[in-house]
């Protein structure tokens, strides 16, 4: 009976050698191949360079009054205006400006970049019910898998740095703008839908007079997560490297400093806080006129 | 100029829903009952052995309860839904047999539908929704937008054309529907229960603007609904459907006059029958009898007004006679009486 109380395992001397089988061909795949895959993605680190560089070297009141601006064409309320731009001052009395910025423009690169492959990515897995159900399975895996999990391999390839950050960022935050661009789509009333095919419509034509449109407000609710999602994971890019508010909460829990953890954490929360009023308030405008049929 | 009407002509049209519905077409055409095809094979009958001719520029009404086939049928005739066996002959061609992209030239020329729930597209302006069909079509821009507006301005919505449709009432959202449809200049204009979801005024008012309209495009008209009332008033052909089949066809006084079975009986016994039986349908020759001295009713009155009018002269009979005056019949008071 013993086979009942202990559970049947596969060898451990299999299980060892296969384990050091992967881990070494992945080790021989690296030494082999790193250079390559770095030089890949050197554009990509030239391009986060270059948004770091302009945002933290831009003027501080140009880039409060640019975002201000945005708040505006957003939401059109002052309110929320006069809220960014406080926020924003605040964090630069608090002597984080710098720090701040290298996380944003993180933060934006990678949203930016998850919008442009989630959009189109929603889209294909809203046509092809194969494809769709295997991409589902995919990003139950990258929401649920813990992050520092893929990192290994990612830092192996890519050693630490912004790369590798970026990528931990998309892949943590891709999911809801892909998962809200196909629900929107799916969403879109049926006889509408029906009308649209009654007019003759092609399949393109559908897609971008009726679905899209109608979609818009589901994939802006998908926008608004990705950059939460983003945001939430800086501090553990910042273990691989990534600079901003992150690396400084990881030195404040390594060292202890609650104050230190405490300021930049709500520096974390300002700017997601600035960034989900902006995301919303576009979000409902642009719903003004679609109650009726879109429920 | 407008394009009018062409026939329809549907044939030995049958829909089974299911996983296997044409193996099962045989045996429903043998003759099993929608019960049994459901009990045994899981299959939903929807349309039974469907045989229709609808005439080019009358208004055929195709009249059931929820659940009878007629959702199904109207949108068999611009192929929304796939038939399972059948043929329906539109301008010589057979709409189950064309290619897609016959379809899609066929949908965006040669039908246009309005719907129940008027299906507009929330995102755009009422004189965006109402070019839809014109801008699938690419028609040139400047010259859909005057189409748009001559319908928009036809169905009563000048000066809305800018609004959202959230911002209209139901009728006058459906009113863009029907611009929208009218606005693509197709032979025939499929309209599913297009009117079941307004009020009842307003539903008579759209009936009034449907009719008079007709007469100017007469087009051909395929109008689902499940009111009869709505039926008698538009229809100059009313086929009505139970459970998948056809259970009578024939004008509105075939129907009020000679109701095919118990369960048109019951429906026709609330109808106002005064108010669409007309007195073409009860008229006799006149033979042997005197006409001179009788009130003259012209033909297609409804017996609510012919027996008005006789109450009004004091006479116990009329005479039927046509737009120019020639005598068609005779028809008396007691008849008139009987049919009420």
């Amino acid at each position: 009976m013993d086979w009942f109380f202990t559970f049947p395992q596969i060898s451990p001397e299999f299980l060892l050698s296969a384990k050091r089988l992967i881990d070494g061909s992945l080790k021989v795949f690296t030494r082999a191949y790193g250079q390559t895959i770095e030089g890949f993605f050197y554009p990509l680190s030239r391009v986060l360079i270059f948004f770091e560089n302009a945002l933290s070297s831009a003027p501080w009141p140009l880039v409060v009054l640019a975002f201000g601006a945005l708040g505006w064409f957003a939401s059109r309320r002052w309110t929320i205006v006069a809220g960014i731009a406080l926020t924003l001052i605040a964090i630069g009395l608090l002597g984080l400006w710098r720090d701040t910025m290298m996380t944003v423009s993180l933060v934006l690169t990678a949203t930016i970049f998850s919008i442009a492959a989630g959009i189109p990515l929603g889209i294909v897995m809203n046509r092809y019910s194969r494809i769709g159900a295997f991409t589902k399975g995919i990003l139950d895996v990258m929401q649920t898998m813990p992050p520092f999990v893929y990192l290994i391999p990612v830092v192996m390839l890519l050693g630490i740095g912004r790369v590798p950050g970026f990528i931990a960022v998309v892949i943590y935050a891709i999911p809801p703008i892909i998962r809200l661009t196909d629900l929107g789509i799916r969403m879109v009333d049926k006889e509408v839908l029906e009308a649209a095919d009654a007019f003759g419509c092609s399949r393109s034509q559908k897609l971008w007079k009726v679905q899209m449109p109608l979609a818009i407000p589901t994939v802006m609710a998908g926008i608004n997560q990705t950059i939460m999602m983003a945001l939430g994971m800086v501090v553990i890019a910042s273990m691989i490297g990534v600079q901003g508010l992150g690396l400084n909460v990881l030195q404040a829990i390594n060292n202890q400093y609650f104050t230190q953890g405490i300021l930049n954490g709500f520096a974390i929360v300002g700017i997601a806080i600035i960034f989900d009023r902006i995301s919303q308030a576009y979000g409902q405008r642009l719903q003004a006129h679609r109650g009726a049929t879109h429920d | 100029m407008t394009n009018a009407g062409t026939p329809i002509e549907i044939r030995d049209l049958y829909k089974i829903f299911g996983p296997a519905a044409k193996a099962h077409v045989a045996a429903v055409r043998a003759g099993m009952s929608k019960e049994e095809l459901s009990a045994r094979h899981g299959h939903i009958l929807g349309l039974n052995n469907i045989n229709i001719s609808m005439p080019a520029g009358k208004i055929q009404v195709v009249m059931g309860l929820s659940g009878s086939g007629k959702s199904t049928l109207i949108r068999h005739i611009n192929r929304l839904i796939e038939p399972t066996s059948g043929s329906i002959m539109i301008a010589g061609r057979d709409v189950l047999s064309m290619s897609e992209l016959d379809l899609r030239e066929f949908r965006r020329t040669g039908t246009a539908m309005v719907f129940q729930r008027f299906a507009l597209l929330p995102h755009r302006t009422v004189i965006d929704n109402v070019t839809f069909g014109l801008e699938v079509r690419a028609v040139d821009k400047a010259k859909s937008r005057d189409t748009a507006m001559r319908w928009i301005e036809r169905v009563g919505l000048k000066g809305f054309e800018n609004r959202y449709p959230t911002e209209l009432s139901g009728g006058m959202q459906q009113r863009v529907g029907l611009a929208r449809a009218l606005s693509n200049d197709s032979a025939i204009l499929l309209m599913d229960e297009a009117y079941s979801a307004l009020d009842p005024l307003i539903r008579t008012d759209m009936q009034t603007m449907l009719l008079e309209l007709q007469q100017e495009l007469n087009k051909t008209i395929v109008f689902i609904t499940h009111d009869l009332d709505e039926a008698l008033r538009l229809g100059d052909q009313i086929v009505i459907l139970r459970d998948g089949s056809i259970i009578q066809q024939g004008s509105s006084q075939d129907i009020l006059l000679r109701p095919a079975d118990d369960y048109i009986e019951r429906f026709v016994k609330d109808v106002n029958r005064g108010r669409f039986i007309r007195v073409d349908a009860l008229m006799e020759s006149p033979d042997g009898r005197t006409t001179i001295g009788l009130p003259v009713l012209k033909s297609g009155t409804t017996l609510e007004v012919a027996g008005k009018e006789l109450a009004d002269a004091l006479a116990d009979a009329a005479v039927v006679a046509d737009g120019s005056g020639r005598p068609l019949g005779v028809v008396d008071l007691r008849r008139i009486l009987a049919a009420l």
